[in-house]
């Protein structure tokens, strides 16, 4: 289980997150939601530690984060970034079994090269991509292989920065219906962020959305829906008037 | 209350605060340097990315290395002819143009070429990780992206540099070789004796030193400006021309510094 109480994080003068406290119960798929720049994407940096909160609590089984040994507590988590942030220099395979060639859990290479296969198999990639380097792969195909490096080493939690940025509708249904498939088959803790409505009716087991440093609203998303918080409404809709201030 | 600014005191602040920076990151360089030299001690190793830097930073600089120097030791020879004419010296040639080379030209025209060529590629490479996450992705896959990027770069820049200098030094010998018996008249073997004779130890030794100081100097900075760079395009080109100009700067103060040290008595 995750959780997050009073996290704050401010940039400059810029304050990001003010407060937020949430939880991501063992084996769930949480999906948080909010506009760009909300801090989405620094609230999951906040949880692995690449971003350093100010002030507030993150725990993991109920210890804190900080206190983990770094190694141990990233082995359990497995990531896919918003650009897929694929090792130029390496090839497929070898970014897939980037994590099964290196420290505790390294393999002989030709056993991280067939997990390498395998998993690119479960994502729908062909073998033949496996000795292909990340240039050579349109922006779905990416997606896909960092999902398949996020789930090389089975971890226990995957986070999905952006899953389906920058993909035209149908590869993002693909993606959504990957996620959710892997997340269920490995009984994953999950946490995505996104703004993408697709994604967190396909993936999510609760929903949060995050506004102006804190979580406006969180929930079952069988409950989104019918949520009154005017936050969510506008958001979800995607109405311009509303308490969200737009830009025109 | 406030002090009003006389103009005395604002040509100090405009002095001053540019100085405060400039000793504020080499402080910044300084502590990266001692995390570096940390890292080398500690495993894990990547020889692979080790390899890889050998063949960057050491076998794919050669050709700019040669060049430099080949050309370096030509137009030396021709200079040192022409002003040892004045007091007819000319016969100075092969020993100013060895000890001109393997003390001064060949460490520094290398270490400055090598600025050009692998500091540049290392904070750009670096600097595009960082900006399209890769940074991030090292971390989550329990690497430390110092261990991985920075330290065979940098080990490779300290025994791959003395290499290409003691090569440049060569080169550049050959060079002034070329031009003194084709075009000033010298004997061959006269100008090859007359090399080796007046060479000392001392002056090979001082040569390679400097080559693994500006090896060292060169990819670190590299590595440090890619690893701070800022974000988008911009970032990355702020990364490398930085990375380029205190990496040329740098070079250029610690071969002072050496040759104070190495020949000031």
């Amino acid at each position: 289980m995750i959780t997050l109480s009073g996290v704050h994080k401010t940039f400059g003068a810029n304050a990001v997150l003010c407060g937020v406290d949430l939880t991501i119960a063992r084996g769930t798929s949480m999906v948080v939601i909010g506009g760009s720049g909300t801090g989405k994407s620094v609230l999951l940096k906040s949880i692995l530690g690449l971003v350093r909160p100010d002030a507030g609590l993150i725990a993991l089984d109920g210890q804190d984060v900080r206190k983990a040994e770094r190694e141990a507590f990233l082995a359990r988590f497995g990531m896919l970034f918003q650009g897929g942030a694929l090792f130029d220099s390496l090839k497929v395979w070898e970014n897939v079994a980037f994590r099964l060639m290196r420290g505790p859990l390294a393999r002989p290479k030709d056993e991280a090269r067939e997990i390498a296969i395998e998993k690119l198999r479960r994502v729908g990639l062909k073998p033949s991509v496996a000795d292909l380097v990340p240039a050579e792969l349109s922006g779905g195909m990416q997606k896909r292989v960092g999902l398949a490096r996020a789930i090389a080493a089975e971890p226990e939690i995957i986070f999905f920065d952006e899953p389906t940025t920058g993909l035209d509708p149908i590869m993002s249904g693909v993606i959504n219906a990957l996620i959710r498939e892997i997340v269920v088959e490995m009984g994953a803790t999950a946490m995505t962020i996104t703004h993408d409505m697709s994604s967190v009716r396909a993936i999510a087991d609760n929903v949060a959305m995050l506004h102006g440093g804190v979580i406006q609203w969180t929930g079952p998303v069988a409950q989104m829906d019918a949520a009154t918080d005017p936050y969510l409404q506008q958001f979800i809709h995607g109405r311009s008037d509303g308490p969200i201030e737009s830009v025109r | 209350m406030t002090q009003a600014r006389t103009p005395i005191s604002s040509g100090f602040a405009a002095l001053g605060r540019p100085a405060l920076a400039g000793l504020a990151a080499l402080g910044r360089v300084s502590i990266y340097a001692a995390q570096t030299l940390g890292h080398m001690l500690r495993p894990p190793f990547y020889g692979r990315e080790f390899a890889s830097a050998l063949l960057n930073v050491g076998w794919l600089s050669l050709p700019v290395v040669g060049l430099t120097a080949i050309f370096t030791g030509g137009a030396l020879a021709l200079q040192i002819y022409a002003g040892g004419q004045r007091f007819s010296a000319e016969a100075v040639v092969p020993q100013i143009v060895a000890i001109g080379m393997v003390r001064e030209l060949g460490p520094v025209l290398v270490g400055l070429m090598i600025a050009a060529r692998v500091t540049s590629s290392i904070a750009a490479e670096i600097a595009t990780m960082k900006v399209t996450e890769q940074l991030d992705a090292l971390v989550t896959l329990s690497t430390n992206p110092m261990k991985y990027l920075t330290v065979p770069r940098v080990l490779a820049g300290f025994f791959c540099v003395p290499l290409l200098v003691g090569i440049g030094d060569i080169i550049g010998i050959m060079g002034g070789f070329l031009v003194a018996t084709g075009q000033l008249g010298f004997n061959p073997a006269t100008y090859i004796k007359n090399t080796v004779d007046f060479l000392e130890s001392t002056d090979v030794i001082s040569s390679l030193i400097k080559g693994a100081v500006f090896g060292f100097i060169a990819t670190l900075i590299g590595c440090y400006y890619g690893m701070n760079s800022g974000r988008g395009a911009q970032g990355v080109g702020g990364a490398t021309k930085g990375a380029v100009a205190s990496a040329s700067i740098l070079i250029l103060a610690a071969n002072f510094i050496l040759t104070s040290v190495l020949f000031g008595s």
